[in-house]
């Protein structure tokens, strides 16, 4: 199987959730805040103990170390965080020199110190520093809520080109349906303990 | 040359000082008097009565009764660390790191110390082990609550950014790397900046009370540099075990922040 793959996942409120992520495809989890989405990205991660198990491209999350897992199944939370004093530093090696243009940065911005960067552009560029380390699974919470309209089409084609050319499998937590509508091959709500699969436009 | 005897009155004066100090700080409304009188009692209750165990120990020369003493020291200032961290580990793991990483390093330095450098026959003739321990006991102790803390404190604080580097695929110990250094700097500033200021700005308190004691200041000066040597050898080496296990407490076997092992405060 490839892709990833959750059988009967259960964390905090949220019990049985199975689902399949195919490389190259995007997922989208929707639900009012507080049912455990953004718990349930970090089940996948690993970062929560969970029950039931999680799979990337046949390889079970227990049969491999976890720092070996979140390197292949890298997740973005809604508010990144930075450590260091330059932004340059927090990139993979060579992450400065492939900055994509569609994020709307100059490559000056390596050289910036972190303090500078307003919401919008520290979650763009956790985006890319999540993508230059090469994931086979992206796990994105909320990716563009602090970016304005234009900015958000931008970064959601960028995203989903990446994506489908990186045969990435993407969990995607998103709000607006119109969004949804644009980057989703499967939706599915969190509905009291259960997630449900939603078809169609609603 | 003989040492001129302190009579327990002439102490009172020095404690008429202390008192002096509280109503001071009582009339002021600094709100230190009640520690202030609360520790000078314990420090006068404390020494007199290590006075007699000494006293005690000294005549009877026994090893089982040395390592007792020696067993106590270390078990009280295990509790000490404990005390000390205001946000600690849950269970016996906040006091069994801290009293584990200072028995391994206080006793092998003062072991070491007393067979291979000064040689006393026997080798654990209380009137060096005993106070040898106790200064080395002292200062680990100090320094493995303070890396302890700060540690445990750090973690607290950027638990967000910990748990975001785990996300990008880090290692547990590349995550907590900016910590455990500001934890280990914590932990040694003390001695290193009491070993920076001896003999300029401070003449050390066993010097001096060895050259009180009749010492020539020539052999006095060569304990207090041996004492400050293994010093810092002993908290640099407590301190590295304790904020080593420590850490690698504060995650589980796969790699997650587990905060809910921390107490709060």
């Amino acid at each position: 199987m490839t892709g990833l793959v959750l059988e009967s996942v259960s964390v905090g409120g949220l019990h049985d959730v199975s689902l399949e992520v195919p490389g190259g495809q995007v997922v989208c989890l929707s639900g009012v805040s507080g049912t455990g989405k953004s718990r349930l990205l970090r089940a996948v991660a690993d970062l929560e103990p969970h029950g039931g198990s999680i799979s990337l491209n046949g390889a079970g999350q227990r049969d491999m170390l976890a720092h070996q897992w979140r390197s292949r199944v890298i997740m973005v939370p809604a508010d990144s965080q930075w450590w260091f004093d330059e932004v340059g530093a927090h990139f993979a090696l060579n992450a400065d020199t492939r900055l994509p243009a569609a994020l709307g940065f100059s490559p000056e911005v390596m050289t910036w110190s972190v303090s500078r960067l307003s919401s919008g552009e520290r979650q763009r560029l956790a985006l890319w520093r999540a993508l230059a380390l090469e994931p086979q699974a992206l796990l994105l919470d909320e990716p563009t809520a602090n970016l304005d309209d234009e900015t958000t089409k931008a970064v959601e084609a960028w995203l989903l080109e990446e994506i489908r050319q990186r045969q990435i499998a993407a969990l995607w937590v998103a709000h607006n349906p119109a969004q949804i509508q644009r980057v989703a091959s499967a939706h599915y709500r969190i509905h009291g303990a259960r997630l449900e699969p939603v078809h169609g436009s609603d | 040359m003989e040492v001129i005897d302190l009579a327990w009155w002439k102490l009172g004066l020095a404690a008429l000082l202390t008192l002096a100090l509280a109503v001071a700080g009582y009339l002021t409304r600094l709100g230190i008097t009640r520690s202030l009188l609360i520790a000078a009692a314990r420090t006068v209750i404390q020494l007199a009565l290590i006075g007699l165990v000494l006293e005690a120990l000294f005549a009877s020369s026994a090893f089982y009764w040395i390592a007792l003493l020696a067993l106590i020291m270390l078990l009280v200032a295990g509790r000490e660390v404990v005390a000390r961290q205001s946000r600690r580990l849950r269970g016996w793991w906040a006091f069994g790191i801290g009293t584990g990483a200072m028995f391994v390093s206080s006793f092998t330095v003062t072991v070491l110390a007393l067979t291979v450098v000064i040689g006393p026959e026997p080798w654990y003739a209380p009137q060096y082990a005993i106070p040898l321990l106790g200064m080395l006991l002292g200062n680990t102790m100090t320094g493995v609550s303070l890396a302890l803390d700060r540690l445990n404190e750090s973690v607290w604080r950027q638990r967000a950014v910990i748990e975001n580097r785990l996300m990008l695929g880090q290692t547990w110990q590349l995550a907590l790397e900016d910590i455990r250094r500001e934890a280990m700097r914590s932990g040694m500033m003390p001695s290193i900046n009491a070993m920076a200021a001896a003999g300029i700005v401070s003449l050390p308190g066993m010097m001096t009370g060895q050259i009180l004691a009749g010492s020539p200041p020539a052999l006095a000066v060569k304990y207090q540099i041996l004492v400050m040597l293994i010093i810092t050898a002993s908290t640099g080496f407590g301190a590295l075990m304790a904020v080593s296990w420590g850490g690698r407490r504060l995650f589980d076997e796969r790699e997650r922040l587990r905060l809910d092992r921390l107490m709060k405060p």
